[in-house]
């Protein structure tokens, strides 16, 4: 345990190597954990709430958060989406108790203080009192209380909200290569597969960097590299925003080139032909060859493709060493039924159940508890250099990561 | 319309032992306890409510099972853990084509070496089931999860 620290003292110091080093006490400390609700949840970041088709309709609810905080979304008789935050401004209760709900108002079941979709307070009950006596003081002002807003921004049917005035628009804020994947991802109309969600007992922080980890997939998860779906051997790269804190790792699955490096390694034997070949049967639907794309939008947002499976991942701290992360999976409208089926199918390779993602479930968890007791020592960064720069022909590359820790240190000031 | 009591205590039996596979660690049995192009699908209520097509873990015959087990013996990575399943009694139903509808609630302990053993899942199976040859087997069971969220991860059928 470290010793109470001084007012003076700095959170912790940062290793001189930069970004090539993370000092575990990041995934540990309390006070750290209250900053970045602070900084990065509250900070000058679009952070992702929902899925427009979840909120087709005006009086469409939706629950979401927004680190810590809860949040409701809402799409207004206007048609357009509000976020607020889901606490009353009378006396903090929850407003919103349904994940998803249709309402004309938002009424708090507490002391029914209403308001409209919007968040602004409509109606207080009894607020001229019951027969005469109590009530409210004569200058209540009704429009002085309201549900604390966020501004809201929607992207390819993605709805992300901040807290922050000085958050760039959304387009600025995810940059040119950012916006354009997602585009190609997400640009036409989309439905719902399914979804649910996995606790994973580490920070949320360690979910981030393995989200951007394009040089464990070929070597923790095995089943990419037997099956050939994705590894570090076939044609792709790690891009990255010009800011660096984006990130997308993908690959050309028809470019495979078997590697002597890679063939050695535990992952790429048990190979053997499968016995449900249905899981791997695809459709071309990308021209440009890129059959594997993991996207990691800063801080917790990830939009992906693998083969025909299109997911979104989302992951949102539940305390400092839990994290539950999100998994949504989406088809297309113009889906054919064996299109359709392909991408069910496909399901099966990502998710808590994935056949080729089922160790991010714990790995992370691994790191949480191989590094107790260590909060002054730091993890070694420098897989594929040490600059934050795309990498454009090797995921064996850390460079992601190096620029999540490069944008988190910018907001955090640490 | 009723099912006959010698017919309830062999579904009982067929429910009871593929559970017991499971737990005692000879998930290589799981697969024989479908039929051929048997259907399997962990999917949270929600999602099963909602007419979901994508679940947590789907297979669709038994060879996309026997892919399942071949990847959790040599592929997949996680801390050596059992299951335990208490199951309920079924309810029982004659379906259309003579098949058995059965819906069967669940609670699913899990221990992960060293730690407590904890309440991994509880929810429902509702399970088609047919005579093949004399024997009963599954034509589809959807794991009904009453949460969907997941602790750690699944790498085992439920």
């Amino acid at each position: 345990m470290s010793a109470v620290r001084r007012s003076n003292e700095p959170l912790l110091d940062w290793p001189a190597e930069g970004v090539t080093r993370v000092p575990y006490r990041v995934f540990t400390e309390p006070e750290i954990y209250r900053l970045e609700e602070e900084r990065i949840f509250r900070g000058p970041v679009w952070h992702f709430l929902c899925l427009e088709i979840e909120i087709p309709q005006p009086s469409d609810i939706r629950l979401a958060s927004v680190g810590e905080t809860p949040i409701v979304v809402t799409r207004d008789e206007k048609g357009a989406v509000n976020a607020m935050v889901n606490r009353c401004a009378h006396r903090g209760a929850l407003v919103c108790l349904k994940e998803r709900d249709r309402q004309k108002a938002l009424t708090c079941a507490y002391h029914s203080w209403s308001y409209d979709l919007e968040g602004r307070l409509q109606s207080v009950a009894f607020r001229r009192g019951v027969r005469g006596k109590g009530g409210m003081p004569e200058d209540f002002d009704m429009t002085q209380h309201r549900l604390e807003r966020l501004r809201v921004e929607t992207f390819c049917g993605l709805v992300f909200g901040t807290f922050s005035a000085a958050t760039p628009p959304i387009e600025a804020f995810l940059g040119p290569m950012t916006s354009g994947l997602i585009r190609r991802a997400l640009g036409r109309p989309h439905r719902l597969l399914g979804m649910h969600s996995q606790m994973l007992h580490n920070n949320w922080k360690l979910y981030a960097e393995n989200l951007r980890d394009s040089y464990h997939a070929s070597l923790l998860h095995t089943f990419y590299t037997a099956f050939k779906i994705n590894r570090v051997d076939m044609d792709g790269g790690m891009l990255l925003s010009e800011d660096g804190r984006h990130s997308v790792s993908y690959s050309k699955r028809a470019t495979l080139q078997a590697s002597e490096e890679l063939e050695g390694m535990r992952s790429a034997q048990s190979a053997s032909a499968l016995e449900g070949p249905r899981l791997l049967d695809t459709f071309d639907e990308w021209p440009d060859g890129i059959t594997h794309a993991i996207q990691a939008i800063f801080p917790t947002l990830g939009v992906q493709f693998t083969l025909n499976s299109i997911a979104i991942r989302f992951f949102t701290p539940r305390g400092l060493d839990e994290t539950e992360l999100f998994w949504i999976y989406l088809g297309r409208e113009e889906d054919d039924p064996r299109q359709a089926d392909m991408r069910a199918i496909q399901g099966n390779l990502t998710g808590a159940a994935g056949l080729v993602s089922l160790e991010d479930g714990c790995i992370n968890e691994f790191v949480q508890r191989g590094t107790r007791g260590s909060p002054d020592e730091a993890a070694f960064v420098e897989m594929g250099g040490r600059a934050v720069a795309s990498s454009d022909n090797s995921r064996a590359t850390e460079t992601g990561i190096r620029g999540f820790w490069q944008a988190y240190r910018e907001l955090m000031g640490l | 319309m009723a099912v006959e009591p010698e017919l309830r205590a062999r579904i009982e039996d067929l429910l009871g032992a593929l559970a017991a596979a499971i737990d005692d660690g000879e998930v290589e049995r799981w697969p024989d306890f479908f039929t051929e192009d048997g259907f399997y699908q962990i999917i949270p209520r929600e999602g099963y409510e909602a007419g979901h097509p994508l679940g947590i873990m789907t297979c669709a015959g038994r060879g996309m099972m026997r892919d399942r087990i071949a990847a959790l013996r040599d592929a997949n990575i996680y801390e050596p853990h059992a299951y335990c399943h208490l199951l309920a009694q079924p309810l029982l139903e004659r379906a259309a084509e003579g098949d058995i509808a059965a819906r069967t609630n669940f609670a699913l302990y899990r221990t992960i070496q060293g730690r407590a053993t904890e309440l991994f899942a509880a929810g429902k199976y509702v399970d088609r089931i047919v005579e093949e040859g004399g024997e009963l087997r599954l034509k589809s069971r959807h794991a009904v999860l009453e949460s969907r969220r997941v602790d750690i991860l699944i790498v085992l059928p439920i």
